[in-house]
């Protein structure tokens, strides 16, 4: 095979790679949006805290430690312990439930039947808040997330697929990031167990009666509420798979709760509506914008990938603004 | 009157036995701001029973529905329950309580399909923990194919194995009705509540729907309240009529009773108020 077309086959799975990480964050949104019809601006932030969450309780950190020393005196940062990476996940799963209870009991339920737009104004104050109370409780500085997923290409797939190039061309192989493959494999078990989850589950068929209809759900004996909570733990639970990705690939800063602007024109192509949907909106985007950076960049100075994936959005929302797989609003006249 | 020689009597006009009082709405009255939509209602529902609630439209039907299964709370009056009076309860709380219902303007899960629907109405039967769901181990999967037979038996009640898998959004509108009888039936409630469930149906899937309504009544002994503008079919399947106007209490009896009634030929034939 020539080394042209093993190259773009290498940026493809690159872009796949790329996609499911992008599909993590958009999952969030989309769990959120179907039961409640809010979207929830605060869908990054939430993997930023959870992933400074989990770093703080490895490596031991006193929570508000800033706060403590300026209030008395001390100068005390860090227990001294640290706790195991599969321990320190669940504690942080636990403090994202808790979360999602103060959500739905301080914020949510004072805004029963009010427009989507004052919801949607209460996650951005939501998300602010969640910054400024991560920073407090766990430092803002730039923290290094290490769950022992491993890094690095793939030496085993570049030593198979340096022997497919054609005698006499150069070729160093694939390239694959294992932190990728890993994403990759985990993105796909959590969808798949969401999917089982929601078919098969009384639990789960009473979230997708709240996304259809809330009368209709109350009246069969389903609490709103209720539902309300579990959806958004499930939603953090999202937030911290993706936090743990992203963190460990780019480490765990402010930044990271920008990637959820990535999961936007995800959403848009794949629908708000359709879990599907933000996977294979995901994995477009993800290869989209590889193959155009590879194949049109160096024409027009490259760094497309900045842009690649609002103009593609763009595009979706003149031509199919339901997107790929959303419900189209039909409204009678 | 005849309310009272009515529930002296142990048994419905056509002779089928009548339990004690299950519902009793006592001085009922509900207000929107400065609306009156129900003013000082009173009646029973008693066990067995096919109960209907008719008037002309703004009569306080659906309101008065809507009291029944907590949607709305009544700003006055007390409602009884078996025996105990029932205080402000969230409509899922009510559900709990074994009282169920249909929509005027039918309201199924959409998107999923009739087993699926159906399968909610379970709900309240299911109650293993969510981490046992998530695991899909021991009480979960039993209770799923416990609750599963029982949908199953509903399904073959109400004739419709052919649609089991289809999504509810795509079935013609007779079809919608039943599939929302089979939800809120297979609950195996204690008090079925049907909010006009022949509204916008042809003759045909009119009778359908009365043989349903009577065969839940007489082979699971289902007590029923429901509301309906098709007086011929209220007369025909009703042991005892409610009939409402302006938010008031205008009649109460037998069917034969409420036709002979003055004040209910009059707010039909729309006779002027006096208020």
């Amino acid at each position: 095979m020539s080394p042209e077309f093993l190259y773009t086959i290498e940026v493809i799975i690159n872009g796949l790679m790329t996609g499911v990480m992008y599909a993590l964050v958009a999952l969030g949104f989309v769990l959120i949006f179907k039961s409640s019809g809010i979207f929830n601006y605060a869908q990054g932030v939430m993997a930023l805290f959870a992933a400074m969450t989990l770093v703080g309780f490895q490596t031991g950190q006193i929570p508000f430690s800033h706060l403590i020393n300026a209030v008395l005196g001390t100068s005390v940062h860090h227990f001294g312990w640290h706790i195991p990476s599969f321990v320190a996940i669940l504690m942080t799963l636990l403090v994202m439930i808790a979360f999602a209870w103060l959500v739905e009991r301080y914020v949510l339920s004072h805004l029963v039947n009010q427009e989507p737009i004052i919801l949607f104004m209460a996650t951005i104050g939501l998300a602010y808040f969640m910054e400024g109370f991560g920073d407090l409780m766990w430092g803002a500085d730039i923290k290094k997330l290490d769950v022992g997923i491993p890094s690095g290409g793939s030496l085993w797939i570049e030593d198979l697929t340096i022997k497919w190039a054609a005698e006499g061309t150069t070729f160093y192989g694939w390239y694959i990031d294992k932190l990728d493959i890993t994403a990759a494999i985990v993105a796909i078990i959590l969808v798949i167990t969401l999917t089982l989850f929601s078919q098969y589950t009384a639990t789960g068929r009473a979230l997708r009666a709240v996304a259809d209809d809330h009368q209709a759900a109350l009246s069969v004996g389903i609490s709103l509420r209720a539902i309300w909570v579990i959806v958004w733990s499930i939603a953090g639970a999202v937030a911290l798979v993706a936090g743990i990705m992203w963190g460990a690939k780019s480490g765990v800063q402010f930044s990271l709760s920008l990637i959820a602007l990535k999961a936007l024109p995800v959403l848009m192509l794949g629908g708000f509506t359709s879990i599907p949907g933000a996977i294979v909106g995901g994995l477009i985007i993800g290869v989209g914008e590889k193959l155009f950076e590879y194949s049109i960049g160096p024409m027009i100075g490259g760094a497309t990938e900045n842009w690649f994936a609002y103009v593609l959005a763009l595009v979706f929302l003149v031509f199919r603004p339901q997107g790929l797989f959303g419900d189209r609003i039909i409204e009678r006249v | 009157m005849s309310e009272s020689q009515l529930a002296a009597a142990d048994t419905t006009p056509d002779g089928r036995p009548l339990g004690g009082t299950l519902m009793e709405m006592k001085n009922i009255t509900l207000r929107f701001g400065g609306v009156v939509a129900i003013k000082d209602i009173s009646f029973d529902i008693r066990e067995g029973e096919i109960r209907a609630i008719i008037g002309p439209n703004g009569a306080g039907k659906s309101s008065m529905l809507n009291v029944i299964n907590g949607f709305y709370h009544p700003q006055e009056g007390e409602i009884w329950y078996r025996g105990a009076r029932r205080k402000a309860m969230k409509p899922y709380q009510i559900a709990k309580l074994g009282i169920a219902r249909t929509f005027q303007n039918i309201a199924l899960f959409k998107g999923m399909s009739t087993l699926d629907n159906i399968m909610t109405g379970r709900f309240t039967h299911m109650n293993a923990s969510l981490f046992s769901q998530i695991l899909w181990h021991g009480k979960a999967a039993r209770e799923e194919n416990e609750n599963r037979e029982k949908v199953e038996r509903i399904i073959d009640f109400l004739e419709i194995q052919s649609i089991r898998k289809t999504p509810v959004g795509r079935l013609p509108y007779g079809l919608q009705k039943r599939v929302e009888l089979g939800r809120a039936l297979v609950a195996e409630p204690s008090l079925l509540l049907l909010d006009e469930p022949m509204a916008g149906m042809n003759v045909e899937e009119k009778e359908d729907m009365s043989r349903f309504i009577l065969d839940v009544n007489e082979e699971f002994g289902t007590t029923i309240a429901l509301i309906e503008h098709d007086m011929g079919v209220v007369m025909d399947i009703s042991d005892r009529v409610v009939v409402l106007d302006y938010g008031r209490k205008i009649g109460d009896g037998t069917p034969d009773e409420v036709r002979g009634n003055q004040a209910v030929i009059d707010a039909y034939l729309g006779v002027p108020h006096d208020d």
